[in-house]
């Protein structure tokens, strides 16, 4: 025990003196709150028919984390990559052999900034959105809207943890980004929209993940399961990248 | 105490190192001479844990690495390959690997000044030089204080003025009683460092002795002789049972014989000589012919093989300090 606490004070050491990834955090913020107060001054300017439907205030203010989420997964690369790229894992495999204990703890020290930054974003884009839409905001007592302000911060970690996972199969930067970068900001939203497979597109981790932000009956997402199951969902997609990240750091070379 | 007991690694049906077995004693710096593409850099991989062997064990004091708990206190080592992310600072880089092994966070600055990066360690290693990066991987390898020290080919691309600071290093780390293990491909590298020598070639182990034994049995020995009247030399050394051969810029070469002997010899048949000299080869020549046969990538122009002479280098290509580079101006 006293063992992982080192590593993981090391873990945290490192992803928080790298001023790179830690950029990526940062435009994670921004891009989420910029363009969630920026869709709610839209929107809340536009009759029902117009916008095809009521509003739902909570997800409006969410709007900007499909673009968010992109500076999450490649913070969740580049934490994972920079030891690959760099060299750096022969060092840290030198320093802490256990490659078990060095996976575990960076993943903690890594998730544990992801969610602070994720939650924090999650907060501020909610109740910035909140301001601009004037009349039509909702109240963070209001039913669900905790619990889908909470989601938003746990979906934006949950994605920055599943490229984690996946970076730690490809190894590579490049191959990562060139992977996971056009799949959720294209692939996935085509799949979502074609009629043949909206079906098998509804299960995917970030189609998934955008449904805990949904609140009750306001927003229609046509789905097989509810925000419950959706958080499951994604559980399964993060545990199946950190499984397949791990059994591959165990058996390969470094 | 690095124990290695038919170490093998395969990459398919490639066998990089092969049944590889010895012992790095402490006290002694001990070389690990071969050829590029020898296996060196994957044995020291092994060592470390971070290449699995195909076959065999390695040991460090007695423990597979994996199972030593905090190593940067048992074993530092310096790899060839570039590990340092070069966008933390120098100091940061120390303190996260200090942190995972319990070091104090006061031993970081203590080995910056060591190796003489105080000045730059807020400062982020992808401006730093070739040297500099070395010597923060040197301070990476010193940080636990350990037993046992590795460097893999740790002159590389240095500057004369790092090279003789590594090689002072290593020396001053052996006679405080630690283990030190250095690779190189160059053997005269080596024999201004090491004392002890483990040679291998396409992942065999060629030679596990000193260096002073090393040097004795495989240095040849030869006399070098130059006469006006060569010719005649030649026969006068043919009739005594000698072999002469051909050396450079028409010297005479003769190996296996004293020098006293031949000059008794030109003087009994009244020879002039210009030059009577013992002469020994270079141990990189010696290097060369050992591992000859088992050079992984040759160059097109062939090295001297066992038992030929060695080739004169062409007019021009001469090595060492001849009166030709004195008149270009060097």
């Amino acid at each position: 025990m006293a063992h992982l606490t080192r590593v993981l004070k090391s873990e945290w050491t490192k992803v928080t003196t790298v001023r790179s990834t830690l950029w990526t955090l940062v435009l994670a913020f921004f891009l989420t709150v910029s363009i969630g107060i920026a869709f709610s001054a839209l929107l809340k300017n536009l009759s029902n028919e117009e916008r095809g439907g009521p509003l739902d205030p909570t997800y409006v203010s969410f709007s900007g984390m499909s673009m968010g989420q992109l500076a999450m997964v490649a913070f969740g690369v580049l934490v994972v990559s920079g030891e690959y790229s760099t060299g750096m894992i022969r060092a840290s495999l030198g320093a802490v052999p256990q490659r078990g204990v060095f996976m575990a703890a960076k993943l903690v020290a890594c998730t544990a900034l992801a969610l602070l930054v994720g939650m924090v974003t999650s907060v501020a884009t909610f109740f910035g959105s909140q301001l601009v839409l004037g009349e039509e905001k909702a109240s963070i007592t209001d039913d669900g809207v905790l619990r889908a302000v909470v989601c938003g911060g746990l979906y934006m970690t949950l994605m920055a943890l599943f490229s984690m996972g996946v970076t730690w199969m490809l190894r590579s930067p490049l191959l990562a980004f060139s992977i996971l970068m056009p799949f959720f900001f294209i692939v996935s939203g085509i799949l979502g929209v074609v009629e043949a497979t909206r079906k098998i597109a509804q299960f995917l981790p970030d189609q998934a993940g955008m449904t805990m932000l949904a609140v009750n009956d306001l927003t229609d997402f046509d789905r097989a399961y509810g925000p419950g199951g959706a958080l499951l969902i994604m559980l399964a997609w993060v545990a199946a990248a950190l499984i397949g990240g791990y059994v591959m750091l165990k058996r390969r070379d470094a | 105490m690095i124990e290695l007991e038919g170490l093998t690694k395969r990459y398919g049906t490639k066998t990089a190192v092969d049944r590889l077995s010895f012992g790095v004693r402490p006290g002694v710096v001990t070389g690990f001479l071969g050829p590029n593409g020898a296996g060196k850099s994957t044995t020291m991989r092994m060592m470390l844990g971070l290449d699995r062997p195909t076959a065999g064990d390695v040991r460090i004091d007695g423990k597979h690495y994996d199972q030593l708990k905090d190593p940067l206190n048992h074993i530092g080592a310096l790899l060839e390959a570039k590990s340092i992310h070069g966008g933390r600072t120098a100091r940061n880089h120390l303190l996260c690997l200090a942190q995972s092994n319990g070091i104090p966070t006061r031993r970081v600055d203590e080995v910056l000044d060591l190796v003489g990066l105080g000045s730059v360690a807020k400062k982020r290693p992808s401006g730093f030089s070739l040297g500099m990066g070395q010597r923060l991987g040197i301070a990476a390898a010193l940080l636990g204080d350990p037993r046992i020290l590795m460097f893999d080919e740790p002159v590389n691309g240095l500057d004369p003025e790092g090279i003789h600071w590594i090689r002072n290093l290593m020396k001053h780390l052996a006679s405080e009683g630690r283990t030190v293990f250095v690779s190189s491909h160059l053997m005269s590298e080596m024999a201004l460092t090491a004392e002890h020598l483990v040679v291998i070639g396409r992942g065999r182990l060629l030679a596990d002795t000193t260096m002073e034994s090393f040097i004795e049995e495989n240095s040849r020995t030869y006399v070098r002789l130059r006469a006006p009247e060569p010719e005649r030399l030649r026969d006068v050394l043919v009739a005594d049972g000698l072999a002469p051969t051909e050396g450079a810029e028409g010297a005479i070469e003769v190996e296996g014989a004293q020098a006293v002997r031949i000059g008794e010899l030109a003087a009994e048949h009244r020879l002039v000589l210009h030059e009577l000299s013992p002469q020994q080869a270079s141990l990189e020549e010696a290097f060369m012919r050992l591992t000859a046969q088992t050079v992984e990538y040759h160059a097109h122009t062939a090295l001297p093989g066992p038992g030929e002479p060695a080739a004169a280098p062409p007019p021009g290509q001469q090595q060492g300090w001849g009166p030709q580079q004195q008149k270009e101006g060097f």
